[in-house]
């Protein structure tokens, strides 16, 4: 087992490096020279170059990606053109609050959709069915950001239960994860009825209950584990997903975190800290995939048999 | 509990119709049988026949929402299951009557160990902790003929006739009085099949457990039955004690049945199937299911649909035949005498 | 050409069904389909009508002071904006914009994703390997974020936001069109045109393209909806369809400024946002079960 994770660990190394080239690629194409914006209109020539050797801008591009990824091997990812911060400080900064914003909205996530998504299966073209069937495909189909701003003006200004924006207080973190939640829930309840349809259809379901096991158990116990399986690996794809929709919500609720960063750094043509962050943020969606990957095959005994040998 | 009854099952005039967007399926049409205790019954017919189907009923295991179950009258050892509630009824499944399916490979759970899956059934029925469950369940395996450290490992790391084997190992772990066996061998090599019904028999004799032998094979029938029922489109067609239905054949079904066997004397003689097929059990014709297949049919047959009549002994057939004619005899029979 | 009676009858009965008549005798079946593909080509008209029902100039982006921020009422049925223009004008003119970008997105990434995948399937290989890293790396970096980058790079325009929305939703196309060249490539038909000379490229796109379309099509109806919520989601975010376009997402950005006093304004463009990807999605379900052999319910 412990060379799987090792394995996938080395090939690790290769993606990470991929995904910066391309992420550092994109960025550089963007328009215009930073070096006027940050020394003004009066500079001289000797100055701009000088600039441009101190910014990290001169050579070609791979030369100035070799660069790049020396320093961020070494923890720095430069220094914000606005504020002139350090940009991995102003990242890490920022890290903790999206993640708690998207680990409570993956748990909202589950929370509503396991459940829903087998009641769907046991009842299949019942009422209970076609209702979360259709929920599920309205939550598909909803922009997450109107759906924030729906809750917004519900909870936050109409009813006054929660604060419309900032992380003050847990109470502020909860329409921000329902609104990035949502989404996923939606479609992990089709994912969790369909692979619970296709667990109900096996034989070995018709065997317990041949051995005298209450159809609770059946259910919640011999069928569940195995329709969890294939909902695991959906959940790491996803984490992708939702730290995507952080990005809305926390434009939406002025939420201080990874997300409003990049935008507002967007906006400013702030290039460091939206490369440092994107870089930073793939890598963790990276990570996040392998863990999901090696528990998976911890969960699943006929893939774990495959490595262990 | 109580075994006051004089058999172990008691099955009266079992209906089982499918109500599917395509059409009613009338899988089982009145079948009656009784099995003492000790006494193995064999319940031969063609794939389609309703065998399946009888058994799930017996366990009220027919799935619910296509599947509507009519019967007179459903006992095992005594108690009724016809009415019994739900929670009775997960008492008795495991317990007093067993069952064992015809597919190995998908009867098993593939995420839990192989231990763990007898074990549950100890644990439901016999009231033990999990520790002593899987101890028992060790002695299970290795009455089964599997070394009891396997007990740990998964149904994807044995073979088809290990998996049966475990298989047999639940049904059998909280010795049940009665075993029905849809078809255990079908799905294993011909030296495997041997060897797994040796086991069955060697357990069977050692519980004293009664037991239905489903299956197609005659041959199988033969060495492990004391009786015999066979069943043709949803009915019994002919049932009594293994001599009774071997050497005294009655019904054309049956004969067909015992003509398809290749001769192993005589290796170059043609084949002789059944000519035509079982009738869509969506559209069970008005008279005898087998007249458009049998030899000896008449008019009559097609209109009237025969009932079982005892022609002595424990010996019954439903064929038209013989109430026609009190000494009419098939090929068959006239060969044997 | 008289045919006999016995021969028109057995021809009726044996007639050959094409996959696509057989298709859609089941999509006829399911009801949601049928309401996704109504209610899509109601959008669809509105989208085409939309300059012949109203001047762009006047109707459209032109603002009227005197009536802004008004509820709505008979006048407008959807309230006016903080320019005083219609926001019902603007709603029905947008699904021009969402539309052309989703199509236009979802075709660049079904024709570069689609080439790329059966390239990587047929070819095999080190260029395989590449491939699919590569789709990987793109795949592991969130469908926004990327998105953003490209917006980022090229600078904010209705085709930049196209070509960056495409960019972002090719990855599945290229998995879908490999995995589909991996199943047929062996198969002996191919290596039979191999074997009289056939070049490559005809191959692929004669014998093993045509057994994808079915998957392509509703990969592609499916990503279409997608791509409409990332337009959306770009344009809220300010970097994608510039002002005074009536973009949803636009709509809804501003609508959020005055979100307190005037709610109307963030209703009705999300509203619509979620009927035209509703519709999409209810139709791409409805073509993946009536094309999905296996899925028989």
């Amino acid at each position: 087992m412990y060379k799987y994770i090792i394995k996938r660990l080395l090939m690790l190394i290769p993606v990470l490096l991929g995904v910066a080239f391309v992420i550092f690629a994109i960025m550089n194409v963007a328009e215009g020279d930073p070096v006027y914006q940050v020394a003004g209109p009066d500079a001289t020539q000797e100055q701009l170059e000088a600039l441009r050797v101190e910014m990290g801008l001169n050579g070609s591009l791979l030369q100035r990606y070799f660069r790049y990824i020396g320093k961020l091997l070494q923890g720095d990812l430069g220094v914000s053109y606005i504020s002139k911060m350090d940009v991995m400080k102003l990242y890490l900064q920022r890290l903790p609050n999206t993640l708690r914003l998207a680990s409570l909205a993956m748990l909202v996530a589950v929370v509503i959709s396991v459940p829903l998504g087998i009641v769907a299966a046991v009842n299949q073209n019942t009422w209970k069915d076609t209702l979360a069937m259709i929920l599920a495909l309205i939550g598909l189909s909803m922009p997450n950001f109107w759906l924030g701003l729906l809750l917004m003006l519900l909870f936050a200004l109409k009813l006054g239960w929660f604060p419309s924006g900032g992380a003050e207080g847990f109470a502020s973190v909860i329409l921000p994860a329902v609104t990035v939640g949502v989404g996923l829930a939606a479609l992990l309840t089709r994912t969790t009825r369909s692979s619970m349809l296709d667990v109900l259809r096996q034989d070995y379901l018709r065997t317990a209950r041949a051995k005298g096991v209450s159809e609770r158990k059946v259910i919640y116990h011999h069928a569940l584990r195995n329709a969890l399986i294939p909902i695991i690996t959906i959940f790491g794809v996803q984490f992708s997903n939702v730290l995507g929709g952080s990005v809305l919500a926390e434009t939406v609720f002025a939420w201080p975190g990874v997300g409003r960063l990049v935008v507002d750094a967007i906006d400013q043509r702030d290039i460091p800290t939206v490369t440092g962050a994107l870089i930073m943020t793939t890598m963790l969606v990276t990570i996040v995939n392998l863990v999901v990957d090696i528990v998976y095959a911890y969960v699943d005994p006929r893939i774990k048999a495959q490595y262990t040998k | 509990m109580q075994q006051e009854s004089r058999e172990i099952l008691n099955i009266e005039d079992l209906r089982v119709r499918f109500e599917t967007e395509d059409g009613i399926v009338y899988a089982v049409n009145g079948v009656s049988l009784k099995l003492g205790y000790h006494r193995t019954l064999g319940l031969v017919g063609e794939t389609g026949a309703g065998k399946t189907t009888t058994a799930l009923a017996m366990l009220r295991l027919v799935p619910d929402p296509p599947g509507v179950v009519e019967c007179k009258r459903l006992e095992i050892g005594g108690q009724d299951v016809r009415g019994m509630s739900v929670s009775k009824l997960e008492q008795v499944r495991g317990n007093e009557i067993s069952m064992i399916f015809q597919d190995p490979m998908t009867a098993l759970n593939p995420v839990f160990t192989v231990g763990e899956q007898i074990a549950e059934s100890i644990e439901i029925h016999e009231h033990l902790g999990k520790a002593e469950a899987l101890e028992k369940a060790g002695d299970m395996l290795e009455m089964v003929g599997i070394p009891r450290q396997r007990a740990n490992e998964y149904p994807h790391q044995f073979s088809g006739g290990m998996k049966q084997r475990v298989v047999i190992a639940i049904a059998l772990a909280c010795n049940p009085k009665l075993l029905i066996a849809d078809e255990p061998t079908t799905a294993l090599d011909v030296t495997i099949q041997a060897q797994v019904l040796e086991l069955m028999n060697e357990l069977k004799e050692k519980y004293n457990t009664s037991m239905i032998m489903i299956t197609h094979d005659l041959g199988i029938v033969a060495e492990v039955c004391d009786e015999v029922a066979v069943m043709y489109a949803g009915k019994i067609v002919e049932q009594g004690s293994l001599e009774e239905v071997f050497g005294k054949t009655l019904h054309p079904y049956t004969e067909g049945l015992f003509n398809s066997l290749p001769n192993i004397k005589n290796r170059t003689a043609k084949l002789k199937p059944i000519h035509g097929l079982m009738p869509d059990p969506t559209k069970i014709p008005q008279g005898c299911a087998f007249a458009p297949r049998c030899n000896y049919a008449t008019e009559e047959c097609r209109k009237v649909c025969p009932a079982l009549k005892n022609m002595g002994g424990t010996h019954c057939v439903a064929c038209s035949a013989y109430d026609r004619d009190p000494d009419f005899l098939i090929e068959r029979r006239k060969k044997n005498g | 050409m008289k045919e006999t009676k016995t021969e028109t009858r057995a021809s009726k009965i044996y007639k050959k069904r094409s996959t696509l008549e057989m298709a859609w005798r089941q999509l006829r079946r399911n009801k949601g389909a049928i309401i996704g593909l109504i209610l899509l080509v109601i959008i669809i008209i509105a989208a085409l009508i939309a300059p012949l029902l109203f001047d762009y100039n006047t109707d459209v982006v032109g603002m009227n002071v005197k009536e802004r921020m008004k509820w709505p009422s008979g006048a407008h049925i959807c309230g006016t904006d903080e320019l005083g223009r219609d926001i019902f004008t603007r709603i029905i003119y947008g699904a021009r914009y969402s539309l052309a970008v989703g199509l236009v997105a979802v075709l660049i990434a079904l024709i570069v994703g689609v080439l790329l995948g059966s390239a990587a399937g047929y070819i095999g290989g080190v260029f395989e390997n590449v491939v699919m890293r590569i789709c990987d790396i793109f795949s592991s970096i969130p469908s926004v974020l990327m998105a953003i980058a490209v917006v980022s790079a090229l600078g904010k325009s209705t085709i930049n936001l196209m070509i960056a929305v495409g960019i972002a939703s090719t990855a599945p196309f290229v998995r879908v069109a490999r995995a589909a060249v991996l199943v047929v490539r062996d198969e002996e038909y191919v290596e039979a045109a191999r074997a009289i000379g056939q070049p490559d490229w005809k191959i692929v796109m004669v014998h093993i393209l045509p057994n994808c379309v079915s998957q392509i099509i509703v990969q592609a109806t499916l990503r279409v909806g997608s791509a409409i919520i990332s337009a959306a989601q770009l344009s809220f975010l300010g970097l994608g369809v510039p002002a005074p376009a009536p973009e949803w997402g636009s709509m809804l950005a501003s609508g959020r400024l005055y979100i307190r006093d005037y709610s109307y304004m963030t209703l009705f463009p999300g509203i619509a946002i979620m009927i035209t990807v509703l519709s999409l999605n209810l139709l791409g379900d409805g073509l993946r079960d009536a094309l999905d052999p296996k899925l028989k319910r």
